[in-house]
């Protein structure tokens, strides 16, 4: 049985539809990216998978319960990273995570998850005095105290500098490895593509493309881009074999300068996809 | 994994610990909440000092009848206004949408939000007595039955402007309307409700007619029945204390009140 299964959702906003037909399976343990434009049905679909939303049609199962229904035994097996919250303003970062662990029947250790979100140097600060990239991990630190056995991110690593947001990536690929499953909205392609198993790309309220990021949308058959600089400039050439081509090239005695071969990235494949492409 | 170690936290635990939170909270805080808290007792330092004379033929100070109606405004501050700005608050900067993601049973949270105002009205009460007692010639009664008069009238005017407070914070969009949203007909009614003139038959007819529909004249009158000699009742508009009565209205608002959360509480600012 998968973590999440879901069946022929819909939703709809004053007879506008949000989500149509959109089905998803997401097997435990794994790290599943949904990416889509704002206003793509996103946020309503893990808002229904979260139980914060009521559904129109589908059925939706997450961790075995249909999350219309389920109560707070159900809801203690899951962790939630909000996005925009400034809440516990006048509590310290120790007090607020000690707080929280107390929701539940099975917590973490605090200083684990403090050390894990990096925040044991900030422990004893006002949560108000933190700056967004420590906010951030402290709303990271919040959604993980509770053993979750699936995780919720919208768009974790907002405002994070390069540095931390690679520490956040190894945080969630180790909390993958203990067999939670994790799903992120993410606007980073960089990061769908370098954390999720699996990464669904959602516009107009459907699931448009689904698989590896590796291989999404055709990716890694698509033709070949080969880049290349001689004494006449800067060539390009599509195909669909750069093997042969550079064979060809290389044939001469000419030394060739910058010479690439590119598939399309997975914003290009993206792009496509969402139907914004220029 | 034995069955205890699965269990869910208590209800009522969870409660008392986000009392405590709240608590901590409350009084860590510069801002608005902690203005509801000292601005009833300021006011009663300036106004007390300026009703320095006596009621015509007898002893009694009109300051002491000020602290006493002050006592009632207090616990309103407290409760109404500080329930309805802290509420909306919570689900403005997210506290609301947090717990809701949590295993935190709604009852928890509110329980907390009672701790605080049970404990911060509180506060405010002897607070405001030792100001009473200090400055303004009032004196602690010694009949048990005056005490009683008090809890009741405490713990339903408590209760009630908490819920109604709570029914008001779904009203307002944000944290800053909620502080009009409440302080407006708390400011209004206190003085077409005979706190700041005193006695109340001063006032025109009309306007207590008024006022004797909402719970700021009755809470009040409640505390002046506690604290004042037994012969001011006469400057009472009905000449008597009308205890019935004051339970009567306080009673009828507090489930109106309980109605209005229920229909009115919103999570989030954002619709569903």
């Amino acid at each position: 049985m998968h973590t999440i299964d879901v069946r022929g959702l819909a939703k709809a906003y004053r007879g506008v539809p949000a989500v149509r037909n959109l089905d998803l399976a997401v097997p435990r343990g794994e790290i599943f990216a949904l990416l889509g434009p704002n206003g793509a049905g996103k946020t309503t679909t893990v808002e229904i998978l979260e139980g914060h939303r009521a559904r129109d049609a589908g059925t939706v199962r997450v961790l075995g319960e249909d999350p219309a229904r389920a109560g707070y035994a159900w809801r203690a097996r899951l962790g939630i990273v909000l996005q925009t919250a400034t809440d516990a303003a006048e509590l310290t970062v120790a007090e607020t995570v000690r707080h929280f662990a107390r929701y539940y029947p099975n917590p973490r250790e605090v200083d684990y998850v403090l050390d894990a979100c990096g925040l044991t140097e900030k422990a004893s600060a006002r949560v108000r005095r933190l700056s967004g990239g420590q906010r951030r991990r402290l709303d990271v630190a919040l959604g993980i105290i509770g053993k979750p056995e699936l995780i919720f991110l919208d768009e974790p690593t907002t405002g994070f500098d390069p540095e931390a947001r690679r520490q956040f990536w190894d945080l969630i690929r180790l909390l993958a490895s203990d067999g939670t499953t994790i799903v992120l909205t993410t606007h980073y392609l960089e990061e769908a593509e370098t954390l999720a198993d699996r990464v669904a790309v959602i516009a107009r309220g459907e699931i448009v493309a689904e698989g590896e990021p590796d291989t999404l949308g055709g990716r890694a058959t698509a033709e070949a881009t080969v880049r290349w600089t001689d004494a006449n400039g800067v060539h390009t050439k599509q195909t669909g074999t750069p093997t042969a081509l550079i064979n060809q090239l290389s044939s001469g005695t000419e030394e060739l300068a910058e010479l690439t071969v590119s598939r399309p990235t997975l914003e290009d494949i993206y792009l496509e996809l969402i139907g914004g492409r220029p | 994994m034995n069955q205890l170690a699965t269990a869910l936290p208590g209800t009522f635990r969870l409660g008392l610990a986000r009392g405590a939170i709240e608590l901590k909270q409350f009084f860590r805080q510069k801002e608005h909440a902690l203005f509801t808290f000292s601005l009833p007792p300021f006011l009663l330092l300036i106004l007390g000092s300026v009703f320095r004379q006596a009621f015509d033929n007898d002893g009694t100070a009109v300051s002491q009848m000020f602290t006493a109606s002050m006592i009632g405004s207090g616990i309103i501050s407290t409760s109404f206004v500080s329930m309805g700005i802290g509420v909306a608050l919570d689900r403005e900067d997210g506290t609301l949408k947090r717990l809701r993601g949590t295993p935190l049973p709604a009852v928890a949270y509110f329980l907390g939000k009672i701790v605080l105002v049970g404990v911060s009205s509180v506060a405010q009460v002897v607070l405001l007595l030792t100001i009473g007692l200090l400055m303004f010639d009032l004196t602690l009664p010694t009949d048990p039955a005056r005490w009683v008069t008090f809890a009741w009238v405490f713990v339903l005017a408590v209760v009630t402007c908490s819920l109604l407070g709570i029914a008001v914070s779904s009203v307002a969009r944000s944290a800053q309307s909620a502080s009009s949203v409440t302080n407006f007909p708390y400011l209004g009614l206190q003085f077409i409700s005979g706190v700041f003139i005193n006695p109340i038959t001063m006032l025109p007819t009309a306007m207590v007619t008024v006022s004797s529909f909402f719970p700021v004249k009755w809470i009040c009158q409640g505390f002046r029945a506690v604290f004042l000699p037994e012969h001011m009742a006469a400057r009472e508009m009905a000449g008597s204390w009308e205890l019935g009565m004051i339970a009567l209205v306080l009673s009828s608002w507090c489930v109106l009140g309980l109605a209005l959360c229920r229909l009115t509480f919103r999570w989030t600012n954002t619709g569903r």
